[in-house]
This record gives C-alpha cells, sequence and structure tokens, in this order.
C-alpha cells in the first residue's frame, strides 16, 4: 500500500487508518459527525496525498486534453481551473478531475483509484499530438485547507498576501510557510470556502504542522468526514453518483461538458449528446428520518415498484438528517415525491429534495 | 483479556451461559470496529422479538454505525426469551459496557454444548492475528 509524507503524522494523531484507492490513508481522528461540523464552522486540515497529479506539457496539451475531456479546456484562463470528466465513447465516465490551465500547460488532479486507467486512457490516445505527460502523483502532494477560518489561516502563513483575493476556482504560485513557487487553489470538495495547496513530499511534513500549529481550530479531518461533506455539498463522486454504467448528463454534471463547434470532437461527445436529447433518469437527493442511514444500492419503491437506487448516503450533521443522492425516473424527479428505501427487506420512508442539501452561498430556507 | 466467563464466535459475538440460559452480546473489538470508540456514531441497532427460535450461526438483529452495517450472528441455539430493550435508546451501553449492561438478547438454549464456540484466549490470538 503506498503512504503519503504525512503517514506517520496521521498515525501520532491517532488517525484511523485503512485502504483507500491503493493508499494507506486516515478515514477519521475522532467522531466522523464532529470532524464534518467542524469544517462547516471552522477550519479542517485534509492529506489529500492519494489523488493523482498529472502534468501535461507540449505544444499541442490544451487540443490534446480537450479531445479527451468533456470540459472546454482551450477557454480556460490562464490561472483558472475547470471541473471536467474523461468519458469513453460510450459517455460513461471512466473519471472526474479538474483541469489547471497554466500559460503553457495543463495540469490535472484525478481520482487516487482511477489514476492508473486515466493515464493508460492518456497514453492510448497520445500518439499524433506533440504532448508530454508526467504522473506527478508520487514525487509530489497535496494538502487540503477548508472552512469559513481557512482564509485567515492560510493567508496567516502566506506573506505575499494573494491569498485572499484569490477566486473560486482560480490558483496562484505563492509563499507557503516559507516555501516559494507554492501552487495553491481555492478549490476543494466540502462546499466550504476552502484551498488546495500543492507541495514537494519532502515539504509535506513542514507545511502540515506549521498549519496545524497556526491556529488552535484547525484539526485534521479523514476521509470519512471529507465524503459526507462533499454529499452534503451535492459533488459527485466517481463510483457512486457517476461510474462506467451513470453518465455525466443524467448526474447534473452538465456544466462540465461543452459541445461547442470551436471545442471540436471528443472522446464520448455524440453519446452524451444523445443522452441530453432524451435522459432516461435524474440524480436528486433524498432526506429519511427515520434511523437507518440510506447506502449504495439500496433501492427505491413506489409502492411495489423499483424505481430508483441510492447511490450515497451517509447521517448529516448539517441537515441533522439522513440524506443521500439517488436516480429516479424524470417524472418522479420532484421535491416532495414520497419513496420507500428498502434496507435489506425493510422499508424507510425517503422523500426527493433537489442537490445540493447545503450550499454556503445559497442557504436553504 | 476479554472475559473468560464467556465463549465467544469469530464473528465476535459473545455468550455467557448460566445453566440452560445464555446471554449474547457483541464484543468490544466488534463495537469498535464500528463506531472508532466514538459511541455517537452508532445509530441502530436491530434486535428480534421473543419467542423466535435461532440456530447457531444465524443472523438475529443488525447493528449500524454512522460508516457501516454488521450483521448479528447467533453463537448459540435456542429460543429468545428477552430482549435488552435499553439498547433501543442507549446505543452508547452497547460501547461503553459490552460485556454486562451491553448484552442483547436471552437465550433459552436448546443445545448446551458450547464447544463450537472459541474461548477468550483464543479470540484474543485471533484479534491478534488480525492486527
Amino acid at each position: 500500500m503506498k503512504q503519503t509524507p504525512l503517514h506517520d503524522d496521521h498515525e501520532a494523531l491517532g488517525g484511523r487508518m485503512v485502504e483507500f484507492g491503493g493508499w494507506h490513508m486516515p478515514v477519521q481522528y475522532g467522531p466522523i459527525l464532529e470532524e464534518a461540523r467542524h469544517v462547516r464552522e471552522r477550519v479542517g486540515l485534509f492529506d489529500l496525498g492519494h489523488m493523482g497529479r498529472v502534468r501535461i506539457d507540449g505544444p499541442d496539451a490544451l487540443r490534446f486534453i480537450d479531445s479527451i475531456a468533456t470540459n472546454h479546456c482551450a477557454r480556460i484562463p490562464v490561472g483558472s481551473i475547470r471541473y471536467a470528466l474523461f468519458c469513453r465513447a460510450d459517455g460513461n465516465p471512466i473519471d472526474d478531475l479538474l483541469v489547471y490551465r497554466e500559460s503553457e500547460s495543463v495540469y490535472l488532479v484525478i481520482n487516487a483509484a482511477n489514476s492508473d486507467t486515466d493515464l493508460a486512457w492518456l497514453r492510448e490516445h497520445e500518439a499524433g499530438w506533440d504532448v508530454e505527460i508526467a504522473d506527478e502523483t508520487v514525487t509530489t502532494t497535496m494538502l487540503a485547507i477548508q472552512g469559513p477560518r481557512s482564509t485567515q489561516v492560510l493567508a496567516g502563513v502566506c506573506p505575499e498576501g494573494d491569498i485572499d483575493a484569490l477566486g473560486y476556482y482560480k490558483f496562484t504560485v505563492t509563499t507557503v510557510c516559507g516555501l516559494a513557487d507554492t501552487r495553491v487553489s481555492r478549490t476543494g470538495y466540502t462546499g466550504e470556502v476552502g484551498y488546495e495547496i500543492y507541495l514537494p513530499n519532502d515539504a509535506a511534513q513542514g507545511v502540515w504542522e506549521e498549519l496545524l500549529a497556526a491556529d488552535a481550530e484547525v484539526r485534521p479531518i479523514g476521509l470519512a468526514a471529507r465524503d459526507t461533506l462533499r454529499l452534503e455539498a451535492g459533488m459527485a463522486l466517481y463510483g457512486h453518483e457517476i461510474d462506467a454504467t451513470h453518465n455525466p448528463i443524467e448526474a447534473g454534471l452538465s456544466f462540465a461538458i461543452s459541445f461547442s463547434e470551436e471545442k471540436g470532437d471528443w472522446i464520448g461527445r455524440e453519446a452524451l449528446q444523445a443522452v441530453a436529447r432524451a435522459p432516461r433518469r435524474e440524480l436528486v437527493g433524498l432526506t429519511s428520518d427515520g434511523k437507518r442511514v440510506p447506502r449504495q444500492g439500496y433501492g427505491l419503491y413506489r409502492a411495489d415498484e423499483l424505481v430508483g437506487e441510492v447511490c450515497s448516503g451517509a447521517v448529516s450533521p448539517t441537515l441533522d438528517t439522513n440524506i443521500a443522492t439517488a436516480y429516479v425516473p424524470p417524472e418522479l424527479a420532484q421535491a416532495g415525491t414520497q419513496l420507500e428505501m428498502d434496507i435489506r427487506g425493510r422499508r424507510q420512508p425517503v422523500v426527493l429534495c433537489a442537490l445540493p442539501f447545503y450550499s454556503r452561498t445559497r442557504p436553504k430556507n | 483479556m476479554r472475559p473468560d466467563d464467556r465463549k465467544y464466535l469469530e464473528t465476535h459475538e459473545w455468550a455467557k451461559v448460566t445453566g440452560d440460559i445464555a446471554l449474547i452480546g457483541l464484543t468490544d473489538f466488534a463495537i469498535h470496529e464500528l463506531c472508532s470508540g466514538n459511541e455517537g456514531d452508532l445509530v441502530y441497532c436491530d434486535l428480534p422479538e421473543t419467542g423466535r427460535t435461532l440456530e447457531v450461526g444465524e443472523t438475529f438483529g443488525e447493528i449500524e454505525s454512522v460508516k457501516a452495517v454488521a450483521d448479528l450472528s447467533s453463537p448459540v441455539e435456542g429460543e429468545v426469551i428477552e430482549v435488552n430493550e435499553a439498547i433501543e435508546d442507549h446505543l452508547e451501553i452497547l460501547s461503553s459496557d459490552p460485556w454486562e449492561q451491553g448484552w442483547m438478547v436471552k437465550i433459552k438454549l436448546t443445545k448446551k454444548s458450547m464447544d463450537h464456540l472459541i474461548d477468550a484466549e483464543t479470540y484474543e490470538s485471533m484479534l491478534a492475528k488480525q492486527s
């Protein structure tokens, strides 16, 4: 199992270590719900060393990535970031990712569990393009600092003063904890204000420890709370909302898909255009006040008819109820629709709702 | 060392026999696996109706935490004569006292031999191998 440079720090902090995407990662340090709440209310620090990091250089870098990824990457301004997916010709994704637009290259952040597949996919389609694909996953690492106090804490260790003004889905190259030329993006997977920091391996421990010590409110947060936070924020997770049989159109990710002529053709374009014309199902949210927690694979029933399936579920500390994402037919995809969830042979009522469950900028009600 | 006044199933249920009655519960190890020592992470425990007969290894309930669901398997054969009603509203007793207050069901045995179960020492060495 692979280890990030912070492995020993997690063990010293009492982290419960599990296998995740081939890496030995902390799933929690304390109660999961408290960790999630802490990020919503204060500030949390995450080790994201397991995420795949790939640089694509060369004169064709943008056109190459535009032939594979769903978003229009050539139109991303330098210094900005866009969410995108890699799809097969059938329109179903092999992964979702962030695309960082640099002046001469693009930088991709991909899922740990799909890194090998993604790299093979990129190399399979590399022929004919003047590009260089470099996997930087094991030579670099990344952290995230997330939560309403993250700006203040991070700005305190970034003397160049460019953190406060950094816009959402933008990145800068700055000095972090004395380390010059460090990339910081205002991105995250929690629905809070937050930042992701890219580091050489040998600097990771120093920055992690300095950020933890920078403010008494900074706490390490494990992958379980991260999953709860992303679900509350309505963000897709590969293997749950999207996978080899769940396309991004039906998952509500059309904002990341460009059919523009200028982008040109790309893998999956035709299939996804067909889906967009006639979607067969829709990703929705649901809440359930029963005791049982919705989990992936649980069926949703209208009387005796199976009409949907849960993708992800969790106890939501922010909404104080059980929440889940699920696919249902478009005609049922309305807030307020009442269905029953089958939990290993027992039924529990659920009510459909719009996604996301939680938005920092658009509070519900 | 776990209590040696009872015997264990490899799936972490314990059975403490007095005469022809057995108390059944779940070990601290299993509870910790589910909730990592955070009793607030336990959300649900489903226990059977009294009168139900169980065979060795039969699923008699489920326990659920924020992160996982686990089946409860009967370590003994017999009839459920009492269920610990306190658990439903106080899941934390499973974590705070898995050996006494945290018993789950009381079973009138139809087969008294416990030779199919492992003793505390064997259970400990099984856990030691897992970690």
